[in-house]
């Protein structure tokens, strides 16, 4: 399942979640039909700037549950599923500091990180090195810029299920390039 | 609605078909779909595969091929594809590769039924009920119903309105500053409702009567009143008028049945103006029509030359309302029939009664009643059997010679391939040409026939009748006698064939090249007209226009059931495309042409397109096989 998380801001310790969408997708099929999707309402107040950010606004956070009751189904929906993140430092460390604070117990779980496949070719590689050698500027490796390699469509971001979507939609265009369709899990996650 | 959803729903939603859907639909489809990526050259659909689900690009571009590995379309970002084979058995009797990256969304199955259930251009558009073409046929006929010309379209202004208590030297000199010829007279409403109407401040009036320039005249200088007089005193009983809804004809109607010269035009009960006889002159002066008889009413060649723009407009405005590609033809061709009547009646005035009688005679588009705006001349005279060329040649020279010269003058340049009666070839008494006729049926190769099948579309534009249905008569009676005569000229009908399609700005070919842009007439009306004079020729058909043919074929067994209508409905969709670009040319101040190009080509009428040229590939194979070339002959060389 491809999984994307809305906070407001960086740090799983100072900001919140905001919302979290759920994409389910194999390598052949992206499931969009059951798809999920939680807003959530945050400990802290919502600065303006994410409310333009994430076009969440103050009404929909108001009625928005507690992440305390969203957290049970949304575990239940990753039971026996592969998470995958485009950029793993804010999913995993969120839902882990969310777990250790409603439920007592860390959340550990294996993702596919579609950033870091797209940093192991542009970054790492002897070829990105070369680059950097050459002074050339390094590629980017967000989102939007990365499916654009793979002629992607450019989506109108920054709704969870959208850039859940996006996410997926890239794993299947990076296999498709990079690997064998019988690549395995090992290779890819982090 | 979802916001998440909007992304999907908004690319949909400027596709055909899913442009036209209600927005339930269309949130049922963003929220439905599945989606995958396909690198480029890897299989999509792969023959005879289960499939339950309409496939639509949502980016990158996709290879459609038939079951022998022949490309059968190439598809780009909005396009469908997967619904022949929902529709039918669901198996995939077209396999589809990517040829690029590419991002496909998966309508599931239940939903397209739901979307052809309730979206009926939809239905239409995935030839669910009834195919595609025929429904934008039909569409284009019912746009012309509505598309008669509304008296409203006549009016430029708002009448005057004048109160009954005015006096007759105020009323002249409100209707002289407004620059007007009459004004309508209000009076405070009676008891009668259905004559009342309210103006802007609310104020209830009714309309008691028209005054006009000539009721000045007649009613008040004429009779001796003041100039103090109320104009309502002047006004008769009865006021003839007419809803703003009817045609121009009707208006006209009405005014010729009353003799009147002014008609007020009301929107239910509200006036919204008033028509004048000369409003409505001014406007059927662009009528073909009205051309044709100012034709017949020029002194010279000259004059008729100066008629050449009004050919245009006439062209125009018969689009503009709706007209087929029939009504076009037709009217375009008995206008340059006219021109050449014209033209020789002028060439006999002046150099004297023929010395034999003669027929001229019209071939190619004229012919057929078929021409277009753009079209060369092709005629040649058939002459009486007494010519004799030594005595008789000159004269009838001289006449083809103003003829082709006229028509030149007028915007019919010369025929390239010499199709004059200014070539002697071509100026010759019946008897030869009976020959001529006889030679080519009887003696066919494609090589002689390339030049000479122009001649087997023929009619008679002026003179002697009878000497071009003679030849008529000799073609109908030898032709479907003669399978080789059929054969070379099915083959020669081969040479120009259709393209595949369109992708993204190109026209696509058969080998999937691509070219920026297309002969309509090469590539679509003309093979078109080709393939169906082979068919008329073959039952004997003495009909010359190809849509008149087409009934004389229907009424044999030649044609599978409903291959006839088929190529009906496809010419019609290629020629009316070749008259719109033709208009569009000349509203952009273009020199109007045949070509079009792929982006000036609407969603909607690619796809038309599309399947008429498919109708037209495939009637061309049939052609092949119905008519092949009796091998036996060559053996035996």
């Amino acid at each position: 399942m491809a999984l994307d998380l809305e906070t407001t801001g960086l740090d799983a310790r100072r900001h919140d979640i905001v919302s979290i969408g759920l994409v389910p997708f194999t390598l052949g099929r992206i499931r969009w039909a059951e798809r999920r999707y939680w807003v959530v309402r945050p400990i802290r107040p919502l600065s303006s700037e994410s409310i333009t950010f994430h076009r969440i606004t103050h009404s929909e956070i108001a009625e928005a549950p507690d992440l305390s009751t969203v957290l049970p189904e949304l575990l239940e929906v990753m039971a026996g599923r592969l998470a995958v993140v485009h950029f793993r430092h804010i999913e995993r460390p969120f839902l882990d500091e969310a777990a250790r604070s409603h439920l007592r117990e860390g959340l550990r779980f294996p993702v596919i990180d579609t950033m870091s496949l797209e940093a192991r070719r542009y970054r790492l590689s002897l070829w990105a090195r070369f680059r950097r050698w050459m002074r050339r500027p390094p590629v980017s490796i967000r989102l939007s810029d990365s499916r654009a390699r793979y002629g992607l469509p450019a989506y109108q971001g920054h709704h969870a299920l959208l850039d859940a979507l996006a996410t997926a939609e890239l794993l299947q265009a990076q296999i498709a390039t990079h690997y064998r369709s019988q690549v395995t899990i090992g290779e890819l996650w982090s | 609605m979802e916001v998440e959803l909007l992304e999907i729903r908004q690319h949909m939603s400027r596709f055909s078909p899913f442009e036209g859907l209600s927005d339930d639909l269309l949130d049922a489809l963003a929220g439905q779909v599945e989606v995958a990526y396909f690198k480029a050259g890897s299989d999509i659909l792969v023959l005879d595969q289960g499939l339950h689900e309409l496939c639509y690009i949502r980016s990158g571009a996709v290879e459609v091929y038939r079951r022998n590995g022949d490309l059968y379309n190439r598809l780009g970002e909005g396009d469908i594809f997967g619904h022949f084979s929902l529709l039918r058995n669901h198996r995939v009797r077209f396999p589809a590769r990517a040829l690029e990256d590419t991002l496909v969304y998966f309508i599931p199955e239940p939903l397209f039924h739901q979307l052809c259930e309730f979206d009926e251009h939809f239905a239409d558009f995935v030839e669910l009920g009834r195919p595609r073409m025929e429904a934008a046929v039909e569409q284009h006929k019912q746009a012309n119903d509505m598309m008669i010309t509304r008296v409203r379209k006549l009016l430029t202004r708002y009448p005057v309105m004048i109160e009954a208590t005015t006096t007759v030297q105020e009323a002249a000199r409100l209707i002289g500053d407004a620059q007007a010829s009459a004004a309508l007279v209000l009076d405070a409403p009676d008891d009668n409702p259905r004559c009342t109407f309210t103006d802007s401040e609310d104020r209830p009036w009714k309309v008691r009567g028209i005054l006009t320039d000539s009721d000045f005249r007649t009613r008040v200088v004429a009779e001796g009143l003041s100039p103090g007089t109320p104009v309502g005193e002047l006004l008769g009983e009865g006021l003839i008028t007419i809803q703003s809804d009817e045609s121009v004809h009707e208006a006209m109607l009405c005014m010729l049945r009353n003799n009147i010269h002014h008609l007020p035009v009301l929107h239910r009960r509200r006036p919204v103006g008033i028509v004048h006889l000369s409003d409505i002159i001014r406007y059927e002066t662009h009528s073909s029509l009205y051309l044709v008889s100012n034709i017949f009413n020029q002194s010279s060649a000259v004059g008729l030359a100066k008629l050449a723009p009004d050919v245009r407009a006439a062209f125009v405005r018969m689009v503009e309302e709706g007209a087929n590609s029939q009504m076009v033809g037709s009217a375009l061709s008995t206008i340059g029939r006219s021109f050449t009547r014209r033209l020789l009646e002028l060439a006999e005035e002046e150099l004297g009664p023929p010395p034999v009688p003669y027929c001229f005679m019209v071939n190619g588009s004229m012919a057929r009643n078929e021409q277009s705006l753009v079209t060369d001349q092709d005629h040649a005279l058939v002459l009486s059997d007494n010519f004799d060329a030594k005595r008789h040649d000159a004269y009838f020279l001289a006449l083809a010679k103003r003829v082709s010269d006229g028509l030149d003058a007028c915007g019919y340049p010369y025929c390239k391939g010499e199709v004059m009666a200014t070539n002697g070839k071509w100026r010759q008494p019946l008897s030869v040409w009976k020959r001529y006729f006889s030679d080519w049926i009887d003696d066919p190769t494609p090589e002689r026939l390339l030049h000479s099948s122009i001649f087997f579309d023929l009619d008679s534009s002026y003179g002697e009748e009878a000497y071009v249905e003679q030849l008529q008569d000799l073609v109908a009676q030898k032709a479907p006698k003669s399978p080789l005569f059929l054969a070379a000229l099915a083959r020669n009908a081969l040479n120009r064939t259709p393209p595949l399609g369109f992708f993204r700005t190109f026209v696509m070919e058969k080998d999937g090249k691509h070219n920026n842009s297309i002969n309509l007439k090469r590539r679509g009306t003309a093979p078109m007209v080709d393939l169906v004079r082979v068919h008329a020729l073959a039952c004997g058909s003495q009909a010359q226009n190809s849509f008149e043919r087409l009934d004389a074929i229907g009424n044999t067994q030649l044609l599978a059931p409903g291959a006839g209508e088929k190529l009906r409905y496809a010419l019609e969709l290629i020629a009316m495309a070749r008259i719109r670009h033709q208009v569009i040319d000349i509203q952009n101040d273009q020199v109007p042409d045949n070509n079009i190009e792929p982006e000036n080509v609407e969603d909607s009428e690619r796809h038309n397109l599309k399947d008429a040229f498919q109708v037209l590939s495939n009637a061309q194979k049939f052609l092949k096989y119905r008519y092949p070339l009796p091998v036996r002959i060559g053996r035996a060389r």
